[in-house]
Order: C-alpha cells, then sequence, then structure tokens
C-alpha cells in the first residue's frame, strides 16, 4: 500500500530538521532515505510530490552553497541588512 | 538625484577604441539612477583593489528552487544602492526571436523594479535581468509570471535550454529545434525550477553540424541535427557554381578540406563518397546553392560537454549516433534516454559532479550499461593508437547480452598516486 505524501513530507520535514546544521540533505538523499523506510510503497514520484509539498507550502526551502540542497527556512548569514 | 561625482580613472580606459563600451551605456543610464552610479563605482573599487565585492548568496522565490543569482555588496555600507543586487534568470523564448512588445515589457519590468539593466543573452540562453534588491524580486517574479514569463534554471538542476534559430530561418536544420527546446522545456520544467542532480545538466541544440548554439563545447547533452542518406547535389548547381568560381577555387576552397577527402570535383560535377562522409558541413556550407544536407534527418546526441571547474573543460562525445526526431514516439524514445540517464547519474554521481565527469570516472562501459544504452563503435571518441597497451582492463568489460552485474561505480575518486605507486 503506497505511503500518502502527506506522510512522506512531514517523515522528510523531520529528517531536515535533525540534520540542520549538520548535514545538507537533497531531494535524493530523502527520497532514498524514504525508500529505505518503506521500500516499494514509496515511489520517486511520490517523493518529489512530497518535496514540492515542502518547498510549496514554505516549510522548507532550497538553499544553494555546496550544491542545491533542502533546508529550513533562515535569513543568509551575507544578508547585509 | 544624479550622481554627479562619478571619477572612474579605471573604468575611463574601458571607453576608449571603436568598440561599444558598457562604461558610456552605464554612464548614461547613471545620469536617471544613482544605484548604476554606485555599481560602476563598487566595480572601479575592485578594479583599484584587484577584489571582487560581490558575495553570492541563496535567495528562492517561493516555490521555486533557482532562477535567482542573489548578490550581496561587502561594499553595502558605501553603496547603500547596489548593496542587494540581485540578478533574476528568466526562460527566453526558443530561438531567441522575441516582438517587440516582448521586449518592451522586459524593459518596462526592468525599469520598474530594477537598475534598468539587461543581459541578452547570459551563458546559460537565460534573458538575465539585473539590480534587484530582497523586496523587487519577489514583485518582478510576479510581474514576469503574470505576464507570461518564467524563471530559468540555477544550482544543481537542468538549465534553461537554448537552441539555434533552426527551421524558422536556416536552410541547413535537420531538425526542429524550436519544437524540442519547448517539449523539454515543458516536459522537464519541474526539473528545471526544483533542482534535484548532482550537478548542474544543460541541454544546448543545433540543428546542424555547424553547431550555432556552441553545444559540444557548452553543454551536457548536445543535441545536433544530423542525416543518414546521402547529401543532396543540384549537379547543375554544382556546374553554375565551378563556371561562377572556376575549378581551381572550387578544388582547393572545398573539396581539399573535406577533413575525410571524401567529396572530389570531376570536371564541373561533384562526386562524393557518403560512405566516409562525417557531416563536417564545410562543403555544404561552402556551396550551399548546389549542396544540402539528405533527406532521411535525425539528431545525434552527444554527452559530457562543459567548462572549467573540476575536470577542465571537455568536449561532448557521441552517445546515440542517429535518432530520430518526427513523431511523437521519437520525441518519448530521445526523453526515456534522458530520463536513464538523470536515474544513473543522479543515483550514483558524488556531489558537484558534472555528468562527464561522471563518465570520465566510471568509464564508459559503466555508463552506458547503467544508463541501459547499447555500445556503438561511434561512440569511441578517440581511436585506440597505440596497439600494445590494452585499456580492456581500465573499461567495463560489460556489453549487451552478458548476465547483469552491479556496474562499476567507485564510491571515491581513486588517489592516483597511490595507485601508480602500487603498479
Amino acid at each position: 500500500m503506497a505511503i500518502p505524501v502527506e506522510q512522506l513530507a512531514d517523515e522528510m520535514y523531520e529528517i531536515i530538521k535533525e540534520s540542520a546544521g549538520v548535514k545538507k540533505l537533497k531531494g535524493g538523499d530523502l527520497t532514498k532515505a524514504m525508500v529505505a523506510k518503506y521500500g516499494d510503497e514509496v515511489s520517486r514520484a511520490d517523493a518529489k510530490a512530497a518535496i514540492r509539498m515542502l518547498i510549496d507550502s514554505g516549510r522548507c526551502v532550497y538553499g544553494y552553497f555546496g550544491g542545491s540542497s533542502i533546508e529550513l527556512p533562515h535569513s543568509e548569514a551575507a544578508e547585509n541588512k | 538625484m544624479p550622481d554627479d561625482d562619478l571619477k572612474l580613472p579605471l573604468l575611463d580606459q574601458l571607453e576608449e577604441g571603436p568598440w561599444p563600451s558598457f562604461v558610456k551605456d552605464l554612464k548614461e543610464q547613471a545620469k536617471r539612477r544613482p544605484q548604476v552610479g554606485q555599481l560602476l563605482k563598487q566595480l572601479e573599487q575592485s578594479y583599484e583593489d584587484h577584489w571582487d565585492y560581490w558575495r553570492g548568496t541563496a535567495i528562492n522565490v517561493p516555490g521555486y528552487g533557482g532562477g535567482v543569482i542573489a548578490r550581496y555588496s561587502d561594499l553595502g555600507e558605501r553603496f547603500p544602492q547596489v548593496a542587494q543586487f540581485h540578478t533574476i534568470r528568466v526562460i527566453e523564448p526558443p530561438g531567441f526571436v522575441y516582438s517587440t512588445d516582448a521586449l518592451r515589457q522586459l524593459c518596462d519590468l526592468s525599469e520598474d523594479y530594477g537598475a534598468g539593466i539587461m543581459q541578452l543573452h547570459g551563458m546559460t540562453g537565460d534573458i538575465l535581468m539585473l539590480g534587484y534588491d530582497n523586496e523587487k524580486l519577489m514583485e518582478v517574479s510576479e510581474a514576469l509570471m503574470e505576464k507570461g514569463w518564467d524563471l530559468g534554471g540555477s544550482g544543481n538542476g537542468m538549465r534553461t535550454i537554448p537552441c539555434c534559430i533552426g527551421p524558422a530561418r536556416c536552410e541547413m536544420a535537420c531538425y526542429d529545434t524550436l519544437k524540442l527546446t519547448k517539449y523539454l522545456t515543458d516536459k522537464y520544467i519541474g526539473y528545471l525550477h526544483r533542482p534535484e542532480f548532482p550537478y548542474k545538466y544543460k541541454f544546448k541544440l543545433s540543428g546542424c553540424g555547424n553547431d550555432c548554439a556552441n553545444s559540444v563545447s557548452r553543454s551536457d547533452m548536445p543535441v545536433i541535427g544530423t542525416w543518414r542518406d546521402d547529401i543532396q547535389i543540384d549537379q547543375e548547381a554544382v556546374a553554375q557554381f565551378v563556371k561562377e568560381n572556376g575549378p581551381d577555387w572550387a578544388v582547393r576552397n572545398v573539396t581539399s578540406r573535406c577533413p575525410t577527402h571524401c567529396i572530389h570535383l570531376s570536371g564541373d560535377r561533384i562526386e562524393i563518397d557518403n560512405r566516409n562522409c562525417v557531416r563536417c558541413m564545410h562543403c555544404i556550407n561552402v556551396m550551399h546553392l548546389a549542396l544540402a544536407p539528405g533527406r532521411d534527418r535525425g539528431v545525434t546526441m552527444l554527452i559530457g560537454g562543459k567548462r572549467t571547474v573540476r575536470s577542465g573543460e571537455m568536449l561532448a562525445s557521441v552517445l546515440v549516433p542517429f535518432q530520430k526526431l518526427e513523431s511523437d514516439r521519437d520525441y518519448e524514445e530521445f526523453s526515456a534516454i534522458v530520463e536513464r540517464i538523470w536515474d544513473f547519474w543522479g543515483e550514483h554521481g558524488n556531489e558537484h559532479e558534472r555528468v562527464g565527469e561522471f563518465i570520465d570516472r566510471i568509464g564508459l562501459g559503466a555508463f552506458l550499461d547503467g544508463a541501459g544504452i547499447v555500445p556503438d563503435p561511434q561512440m569511441v571518441t578517440n581511436p585506440r593508437s597505440n596497439p600494445y597497451i590494452k585499456f580492456e582492463e581500465y573499461a567495463a568489460p560489460r556489453l549487451e547480452g552478458e548476465p547483469h552485474k552491479t556496474a562499476n561505480v567507485l564510491e571515491h575518486e581513486p588517489d592516483r598516486e597511490e595507485d601508480f605507486e602500487g603498479k
């Protein structure tokens, strides 16, 4: 039985939160983590949809340094305010 | 308030000579926009100090993972109007063809929200609009999208696809570059807006071997138009060409410049050994009224071109020698190849490793195996020149039909010195 996309998004969000400041995670890392956990119950398309949900909802943003990672929203250190 | 204090002795030197000067243009712009004056002053400071005062970072329009090249100034306190000076990439129309109305739209948006500076086009093919702060960045993105434009690619994803003018204006085009650009952009827009590859992936599409899109040296996947039957010859036009230019001129400038010497002038007729033709386009370019590409046309898909960074400059090499691109099914076959490559490279590629570098690391055999592409003699970049050295031990020993094994993918780059010392 396929895992609902909302559940995948929530679980991905938890992984991103735990890794914040420790490791930058990319879309592929999150997909692999879900596949490792649920096997065939997760398709790549579902994982992509979950990532899209995280980004579109604003819960996560794309970072750039060292590759396009998926991160918690943050104010850039370089920003001159 | 215009900036009357524009003393730029170093930049002034760039106004000398007969060529158009960006300094001259920007100085004019600075009379209306102090922001541009500060931009010039920062550049002057950079020339004086031999130091670049821009700092890159990540800013994204909500929902997008690319399309913005964020730049903050380290001299923001001194030049507050360029403290945030971001660039937006906008997807260009295929073939770079605009109506004047479309250009006016872009210019108006650039004037209303940014510094009134645009670059047509960036190296990626995108329209670049410069000079937005964080707030205006979001506003201009909304305004662009309302008018039907969309943000281009940046970061580790598929990049905006540039192509030559193709069949719209060129008789050499062997496939519809404009159609393929639109097809790939529409189909893979998610990969463009949401980076998920190990590194960037660029297509560039050229309609023939003249490669007006500079695809071989500048893209991960060049797609170049070609044909597989015989060059079309109009012998009457050949005779006219020879009559007008003389046979000596034709020999010196056409036949003797054929890289494989497969074309000969016999009296006032041209004879071509098509089996040895490498589709270099030279004879067709020179005698374009007499010669034309064959009728059985399609594309050659190449892989691995890129510039600089990890492995230096790399030219792409042939991946699929000939692929028709006419029916919907042809397009589906094309995209199936692309997706298999993305899957394999996405799974095994290292961080910041372009697909050409990936192939360099794992070997072409392992790559073909992993991407499910049948090896072909035309994929060989260089024929072996020394018969005493065997390379089989470095190549993937797999050909179609052998039992499946895990691809020969190294987890890390080998330590070359240790490797050699060990031998």
